[in-house]
């Protein structure tokens, strides 16, 4: 990009980060211009979380400069940043849970009357911020009792209220519903208008061509490329991110139902986020569960595994009633449920890969003999295992929390070839997985359906769904609203039944 | 990615290096170790030199193997300690298991002694029963309320340590007890065998099985699974309360032997032993570099946690440091620790790649 003429809002120079044995940032130069959405792009690791965490004053680069409208500045604390008019909304909520809305939204910042708290004014600001933002939340609900969605728009809405000129956001759709989705762009818009400058981190191609302007790409650290949003193409990008063309990011499955392994009739969760679901998964096939977040369709997994109380219905696996049984009884019947997030239920993440690994298999043979482990058999699995998965670099000792995002995810799914497993359950996949990492896991998916294994997938992403699934069910408000299967299985009909039909 | 390392020559250590590399290299080398093993071998250099200066007695041989005979009865009650560690919680209690398993352990053993006179060890091994069964039986009580009806590992053990005490004062009245066969104390506690004391080599045998348990068993990497995170280890099929609850009866049953060692050394029962054991095993561990969280913590620094304790206690003694000043010690090092672990781990998560 040629225009040099106007100032940029935030500007980075040759910078350099370097950490123990990894340089994370390697003499990058970056340009945020008013008014505009820069989406930053690449693999997990490639850099894009450290650059924005030198922009929001979270870290100090090693080298280089920063400058802000043209004046080179020092953003050595977060409170620095701010006061330059950055602010960043990161992965990582940074939320009291405790505490209420209104008071995450003005910590730090309180109402004050005569020294103390202004309790109706607080009311007051926040609800006129929520309006002006659009989102639907209660000022006095504590924050711990709000969805993952609801917690990331106050934190949202906790970025717009000190009105900055330069907003960072890490993936803030990652856990939206598209209406909330389309309420933030709408608000991403209107900042854009007033000339705030906008830096955009998403996986997510058709996010891109929406909003952004720029897109810059980096790779192991480097910089690749700063290109148009509008005119680059996604298979340009994607090798441009990858540093090799992927034609393919879904490949095609073979469609080979046989026998049904996992029977669901009539099931009723206690906690009633499931209402009378009934459905089947047959060996050799990919079943789909579509619906938004909070539509069920974890939940009506859980519960199935034994997660979550069932209230009624019956739960059939490969012909026996296993209603209601312990996780550790259904891993032993062959039925395995991968969870959605890595950190709070997949890895134990100070310890080492093989012992993630493994895990699940450590109840019987050949890794146990009696009391005892056996680690040459470990280690022998956890070899196989880091080959078939293709973990990168391939240190199986390691602690599970020093590998990057999509190789955690790679360990996590690891886990499940650990023992003999007939019916997989992936709950959201590739959930904050780059695209390389995402095409393996699909490749590994469909191999697992042609070596005859049933196979459930939960996805908030629909592409995801839409391209895997040989049947797909519809789910709203806890109950199975549609089933499609083969070329019925388009977006249209799809999303159709993700919202209001209740009258039916 | 090799390419930088000629590319950047501005950066200090490098500069630093060339004048002074031995001093640099030092530095690295002391960087590496704390970050690899804690902080643990400095405070034990550091320890060494001071009371070395401080005493002339305290660097013999005679001496350090005095130091390891006497930290064996904390560093049994450690490994007790760790176990709870590992899986996230903590045991307030062991003192109070330590105290309870002397009295009843002395009570028993005196009472059958007295009945069958003649047969001594017999009165020794049911005593030695009657007191390791009350202990376990403290720790048991815990695993309960941990594991099944989910009360914090901070009040349940809390809660039971001022019950178990209480048990121990109103059986004796607050008096020690006697009446054991002198035969109990000569062999466990001043006893020698191979020419090493007893206790000593009880506190191997309890270290070795504790390596296995924790190392080799599927129950102890369940341990580890639960204190690093729970709701992982339970969709991994692992019986997560049953983990839990062993956890404690467990170290109710490592620690009540360590009870009946120290009756042993005193030869009479006593409700007042063990009251610094909480601190000083919690502190032991987490020098040791067991991690309050959960889920991190090997038997080989636990062991050489309760070593340095012992060290330093003994030390203190050698310098002629009053009693109530090394309790003042013994509490700021346990917190310099836990400063310094969360330094380190702060380190550690800088290098995330």
């Amino acid at each position: 990009m040629g225009s040099a003429t106007p100032t940029p809002l935030v500007e980075c120079r040759q910078v350099i980060k370097q950490y123990p044995g990894v340089l994370a940032l390697d003499r990058v130069n970056f340009q945020l211009l008013a008014g505009e959405v820069h989406v930053l792009f690449g693999e997990n690791g490639a850099g894009k979380s450290t650059l924005i965490s030198l922009l929001a004053g979270a870290q100090e680069p090693t080298a280089g400069e920063i400058l802000v409208r043209g004046r080179p500045v020092h953003l050595h604390s977060v409170h620095r940043a701010r006061e330059l008019g950055i602010s960043a909304v990161f992965q990582d909520f940074s939320l009291v849970p405790q505490l209420t809305v209104e008071q995450n939204l003005f910590l730090g910042a309180e109402p004050r009357r005569h020294g103390f708290l202004d309790r109706k004014a607080l009311r007051r600001e926040a609800k006129h911020m929520l309006d002006r933002l659009g989102f639907a939340l209660d000022p006095s609900e504590r924050v711990q009792h709000l969805t993952r969605a609801q917690q990331q728009m106050v934190e949202i809405a906790k970025a717009f209220r000190t009105q900055p000129s330069v907003l960072i956001l890490d993936e803030p759709t990652a856990s939206l519903t598209e209406r909330e989705t389309e309420q933030l762009f709408a608000l991403i818009q209107a900042a854009t208008a007033r000339g705030v400058g906008v830096i955009y981190i998403t996986h997510r191609m058709s996010e891109i061509r929406r909003i952004g302007h720029r897109i810059t790409v980096l790779r192991d650290g480097r910089l690749i490329d700063t290109v148009d949003a509008k005119t680059t193409s996604e298979d340009r990008l994607v090798e441009l991110m990858t540093g090799r063309v992927i034609s393919e990011i879904y490949p095609t499955i073979p469609h080979a139902p046989r026998e049904i392994i996992l029977k669901v009739e009539n099931l009723t969760a206690a906690s009633l986020s499931v209402r009378g679901a009934t459905l089947e998964v047959r060996a050799g096939e990919i079943v789909g569960l579509a619906g938004l977040v909070g539509s069920g369709k974890s939940e009506l997994a859980r519960a199935c595994f034994g997660l979550d109380r069932i209230a009624s219905g019956r739960v059939w696996l490969a012909g026996e009633d296993v209603t209601g049984l312990v996780p550790r009884s259904m891993l032993q019947k062959g039925f395995f449920y991968l969870p959605p997030d890595r950190r709070e239920e997949g890895l134990v993440m100070m310890r080492s890969c093989r012992e993630n690994m493994v895990l699940p298999a450590l109840q019987q043979k050949p890794l146990r003999k009696g009391a005892f482990l056996s680690i040459a058999q470990e280690q022998e699995l956890t070899a196989r295992l880091t080959r078939r998965i293709n973990l990168q670099p391939a240190k199986p000792e390691r602690d599970v929390a020093h590998f990057s995002g999509g190789n955690q995810q790679k360990v996590l799914i690891a886990k499940s070839l650990s023992r003999p497993v007939r019916l997989f359950v992936f709950d959201e996949p590739t959930v904050g997985v780059d695209v390389a990492t995402r095409a393996a896991i699909y490749r590994f998916i469909g191999e697992l359906c042609e070596g005859g294994a049933a196979v459930l997938l939960i996805s908030s992403d629909l592409p995801e769904v839409l391209h895997l699934s040989h049947r797909l069910y519809v789910m709203y408000r806890g109950r199975i609203q549609a089933e499609f299967a083969g070329a019925d299985i388009t977006e249209q009909n799809v999303l159709r039944h993700f919202f209001e039909r209740e009258a039916a | 990615m090799s390419q930088p390392a000629g590319s950047e020559p501005q950066t200090a250590p490098d500069q630093a290096g060339a004048r002074e590399p031995s001093r640099s290299r030092a530095v690295h080398l002391a960087q590496v170790l704390f970050l690899r093993l804690g902080v643990l071998p400095f405070l034990l250099a550091i320890a060494v030199v001071v009371f070395t200066a401080m005493s002339d007695n305290f660097l013999t041989a005679e001496n350090l193997v005095n130091v390891v005979r006497q930290s064996v009865y904390l560093m049994i009650v450690a490994l007790g300690q760790m176990l709870a560690l590992l899986t996230g919680g903590f045991d307030l209690s062991v003192g109070t298991i330590v105290a309870l398993t002397s009295v009843v352990g002395a009570s028993a053993m005196a009472s059958v002694a007295a009945s069958v006179p003649e047969s001594v060890w017999l009165a020794i091994a049911l005593g030695c029963l009657a007191g390791i069964m009350a202990g376990t039986l403290v720790g048991v009580c815990n695993g309960i309320g941990v594991a099944v009806f989910n009360v914090s590992p901070f009040i349940m053990t809390l809660g039971i340590a001022s019950v178990g005490f209480g048990i121990a004062l109103y059986m004796t009245g607050g008096v020690p007890v006697y009446g054991m066969p002198p035969e109990f104390g000569s062999v466990f506690g001043f006893g020698r065998f191979a020419g090493v004391p007893v206790p000593v080599l009880v506190a191997v045998v309890v270290a070795g099985l504790a390596w296995v348990l924790v190392n080799r068993t599927a129950l102890g990497r369940y341990f580890y699974a639960v204190g690093g995170n729970v709701k992982a280890a339970h969709l991994s099929g692992i019986n997560t309360r049953l983990t839990l609850f062993l956890t404690y009866a467990l170290c109710g049953f490592v620690t009540a032997i360590c009870g009946m060692l120290l009756t042993a050394r005193l030869e009479t029962g006593e409700a007042n032993i063990g009251a610094s054991m909480p601190l000083e095993s919690i502190a032991a561990c987490v020098i040791g570099g067991v991690s309050l969280r959960g889920g991190v913590g090997r038997v080989g620094n636990v062991i050489l946690g309760a070593l340095f304790i012992g060290l330093v206690q003994n030390g203190m003694n050698l310098a002629q440091i009053e009693s109530y000043l090394q309790t003042v010690v013994l509490g700021l090092l346990l917190i310099l620790a836990v400063i310094a672990d969360q330094l380190r781990l702060r380190v550690i998560a800088g290098m995330k790649d």
